[in-house]
């Protein structure tokens, strides 16, 4: 396969991925705010930090109010990570690739930008709480229909991937931020909008209903060990490393558990790592802490999978 | 010529106005009026549906019926569902840009054109010639030069075609096949002649339109197919396939064929891609190529992959900056190295755009005498030189009722329609002309064929011309119809994508239907 179809097949899942979870963050503190008193002031701020945009959204916009974070995260066509450009982003990749994916994905990535199109149109009147809801939808549907409709070979395998490094890297920053948030706030400890915080922290990686059968009662370190551990939920990152590591070494061809590119060296590192620590080891380090460098460990197994596929070759070029 | 503005129901009602005549429909509950091509007027022009008003041709027959029996608005809806169905199938072109907002569909209308089984037999013909002549040509002129030696076609107007490359002297391309690609511009004047109008010997684009043309009208009148014989045009990528794995040294058992293009931003971007999956093969830009151990090769996720054809689809200048332009970045450099010593074959070669001038293109009929011994089944339109004294006086002193055309441009760039063009434009014209005699030829403006065509709600007699596709491999293939282009403007005589034209299905159609071929008796 040529490196640049693999590469853009990568990135088109990467960026659907990620305006899925943009949408699913708005969406959830879009919620929220219905159920917190009147009064408590409302947190837009955490959702710039956790697309990491804060300062170049503080440049722009100054206040982060509610319409100044919407816009910016949805439509604002100068911000890089906001669904908008996103999906932009993703058409572009799927349009350059389009006789290797199938005419179904193509076309699931190219309503999905017509139907952003759409609605930035007319933002001033748009419904908040059926939109948000239609880009997860268009997201999952675009997976769907590339898993239904592709042969599951090379190219699907970069696909899948970059979907599962994208969505680690975002349940990280969720977990991150809102611990963040939440923890220092003993007022609320025990209170029903300590309850509702939390389950909102579930919400944003669409673990509450998956969490609640697995672990039952509603507990910070609960959630935390869902969301890295669980080997069975699809947003786990322990669960997105299984896979993207699987997905690798399916395209390189060398056995699991054992290692020839730095792009499974690295990841397969990554993935051991958190694969044989405890709770209590990452709460020691600090999660935060942890959570950082698993960020920079992440970012590093994006650029060998660069390196070893797609770059080596075309550095000769210049 | 001058065109009379003969469709009034296609100028520009207000908008208030059009909403309230949709009120007053409204509250005073008539039914819309039905489209109809009963009222069809075709006028003083040669209509490919119909004879004469109310007459529709043998061949067009059953289409106007089922048209004409159509309930009221359905062909609007069937219209507008099919430009949807392109939109959302992202089968766009793109105005040179980098803003992705400037994606347009090619305007697609849904009256077909018709041609008569009998009559397109004659065209293939015409066709095959044409090209067979044409190949000839460019092989005689890039080694022999035979046809300048024999003074048929005078050596300065070969020598000084821009399309002439120096570069490509002494090649000789796989199977001695030059123009593997041909989309030939055909018109018909007033009486229904047909002529030749261009060879586009270089990158000819459109005949992705042309099948997704075709999927979109079999959805739409399902019923139509089943009745008239209408021959399949799905062949094509099967068909450039094998011309393609033709060019491959023998030696090689499953070849790599690739199709080299600009990238997402060239206004054909769709049908590369279209072309490429069609055919199972890899899409390539410039930047996935490079020349390694003497082979051309591409960058893959294992390593590099030795590539044996190319179909390329950028323009010869930009193949090879170490021979061509050195600053284009489209190409690879050291292919035509490669190319030299055999060990890649590209379609088109070369080398091709030397028959693609203008002036050259006068000397066709020269060419079929010399080359195959025949006369010219289909005509050239006669074409005044510039470059000639006598002739371009005489050009200059008829602007008004000619068309001046650059030699060297195409896609409707570079062009004087004189009978359409202000006083200004004329004189700006007749300037560029005596700058750059050799640049310039000039035609009679000829009055167009014209087929019904869905405007503003009404069927208006719009001006068309076709572009039938050949493929050169082992033998000569011509897909059935091809491309029929149609300047949506009133009275414009411009068809091209770029210039605000759009396109329509073609039909050859074959004189019985279907449901009246007698089924062979059986024998007992």
């Amino acid at each position: 396969m040529l490196s640049r179809v693999a590469d853009a097949i990568y990135w088109l899942n990467r960026y659907v991925e990620r305006a899925e979870n943009v949408a699913r963050f708005v969406d959830v503190n879009l919620n929220l705010l219905l159920d917190t008193p009147v009064g408590t002031a409302q947190q837009w701020e955490p959702l710039i930090v956790t697309t990491g945009d804060r300062e170049e959204f503080l440049e722009r916009y100054g206040e982060a109010t509610a319409e100044n974070v919407l816009h910016f995260l949805t439509f604002d066509r100068k911000s890089s990570n906001s669904i908008l450009s996103s999906v932009k982003s993703a058409r572009e990749n799927a349009r350059s690739v389009r006789e290797i994916i199938s005419s179904e994905v193509w076309e699931q990535a190219n309503s999905f930008y017509l139907m952003m199109e759409e609605a930035a149109k007319d933002e001033a009147n748009l419904d908040l709480y059926s939109f948000y809801p239609q880009v997860k939808l268009a997201s999952h549907l675009f997976s769907g229909v590339m898993h239904a409709t592709m042969s599951h070979s090379e190219g699907w395998h970069f696909g899948r991937m970059g979907r599962l490094l994208e969505r680690a890297d975002k349940t990280a920053r969720i977990l991150d931020v809102k611990y963040y948030i939440l923890l220092p706030s003993v007022d609320y400890v025990g209170s029903p909008l300590d309850d509702l915080l939390w389950i909102s922290l579930l919400k944003s990686a669409s673990a509450y209903e998956m969490y609640r059968k697995s672990a039952k009662r509603i507990t910070p370190s609960g959630i935390t060990n869902f969301l890295l551990f669980n080997r069975d939920f699809p947003r786990s990152i322990q669960y997105c490393l299984l896979g993207a590591e699987d997905s690798l070494h399916q395209i390189s061809g060398t056995p699991l558990g054992k290692w020839r590119l730095n792009s499974e060296r690295t990841l397969g590192r990554l993935r051991a790592s958190l694969e044989y620590s405890t709770l209590e080891d990452i709460m020691a380090e600090g999660l935060h802490e942890y959570l950082d460098g698993f960020q920079a460990n992440l970012n590093e197994v994006d650029f060998c999978i660069y390196k070893d596929f797609v770059a080596l070759p075309l550095e000769t070029i210049a | 010529m001058t065109e009379p503005n003969d469709c009034p129901n296609a100028t520009q009602k207000p908008r208030e106005q059009h909403q309230l005549s949709v009120l007053a429909m409204l509250f005073s509950k008539q039914e819309p009026s039905a489209l109809s091509l009963n009222h069809y007027d075709p006028g003083d022009f040669f209509d490919e549906l119909f004879l004469a008003k109310g007459q529709p041709r043998p061949e067009a027959t059953l289409l106007v019926e089922l048209i004409n029996s159509l309930p009221p608005d359905n062909f609007a809806r069937r219209q507008q569902l099919a430009q949807n169905t392109l939109f959302k199938l992202g089968i766009t072109f793109n105005v040179y840009s980098e803003d992705s907002n400037s994606e347009h569909i090619f305007p697609f209308d849904l009256v077909p054109r018709v041609v008569a089984s009998g009559e397109w037999q004659r065209l293939e013909k015409g066709l095959k010639q044409r090209i067979e002549a044409l190949n000839c040509f460019i092989h005689d002129i890039y080694n022999e030069q035979n046809i300048l030696k024999d003074k048929v076609i005078p050596r300065e107007v070969v020598e000084s075609a821009p399309g002439f490359l120096p570069q490509c002297m002494g090649l000789h391309p796989p199977k001695a096949v030059w123009s593997h690609i041909t989309g030939t511009d055909l018109v018909r004047d007033r009486e229904g002649t047909w002529y030749v109008l261009e060879d586009n010997l270089r990158c000819p684009s459109g005949v992705s339109y042309v099948i997704e043309n075709r999927r979109v009208m079999k959805s739409s009148f399902p019923k139509l197919f089943q009745t008239l014989d209408i021959e399949p045009v799905d062949d094509y990528a099967s068909q450039l396939l094998e011309t393609l794995l033709h060019l491959a040294p023998d030696a090689i058992a499953s070849p790599c064929v690739v199709l080299l293009s600009p990238g997402i931003y060239n206004s054909a971007y769709f049908e590369h891609s279209f072309l490429a999956q069609q055919m199972g093969i890899d899409l390539v830009e410039g930047r996935d190529l490079v020349v390694a151990d003497g082979y051309l090769q591409m960058r893959t996720t294992q390593g590099l992959r030795q590539v044996d054809v190319i179909y390329r689809r950028i323009d010869d200048e930009f193949l090879d900056p170490d021979v061509f332009k050195a600053e284009s970045l489209l190409g690879v450099q050291g292919l035509m190295e490669v190319y030299r010593e055999g060990k890649v074959a590209i379609a088109n070669a070369p080398g091709t755009g030397v028959a693609d001038d203008k002036m050259v293109y006068a000397y066709v009929p020269e060419m079929i005498r010399y080359y195959l011994d025949e006369e010219q089944i289909i005509p050239n339109v006669p074409t005044y030189f510039c470059q000639d004294e006598q002739q371009q006086a005489h050009v200059l002193a008829n602007l008004d009722s000619l068309v001046v055309k650059a030699t060297n441009a195409c896609g409707g760039y570079g062009m004087l329609v004189g009978p359409h063009a202000t006083e200004q434009e004329r004189a700006d014209f007749a300037e560029r002309i005596k700058a750059d005699p050799r640049g310039h030829i000039a035609q009679p403006t000829l009055s167009l064929s014209r087929v019904p065509t869905l405007i503003d709600d009404e069927f208006c007699g719009c001006h068309v011309d076709l572009r039938p596709f050949i493929l050169y491999g082992k033998e000569i293939y011509v897909n059935p119809g091809g491309l029929t282009r149609v300047a949506l403007r009133k009275g414009s005589l411009v068809v091209n994508s770029s210039q605000g034209g759009g396109s329509k299905d073609t039909w050859v159609i074959k004189p019985k239907a279907k449901s009246q071929v007698a089924f062979p008796q059986e024998v007992s």
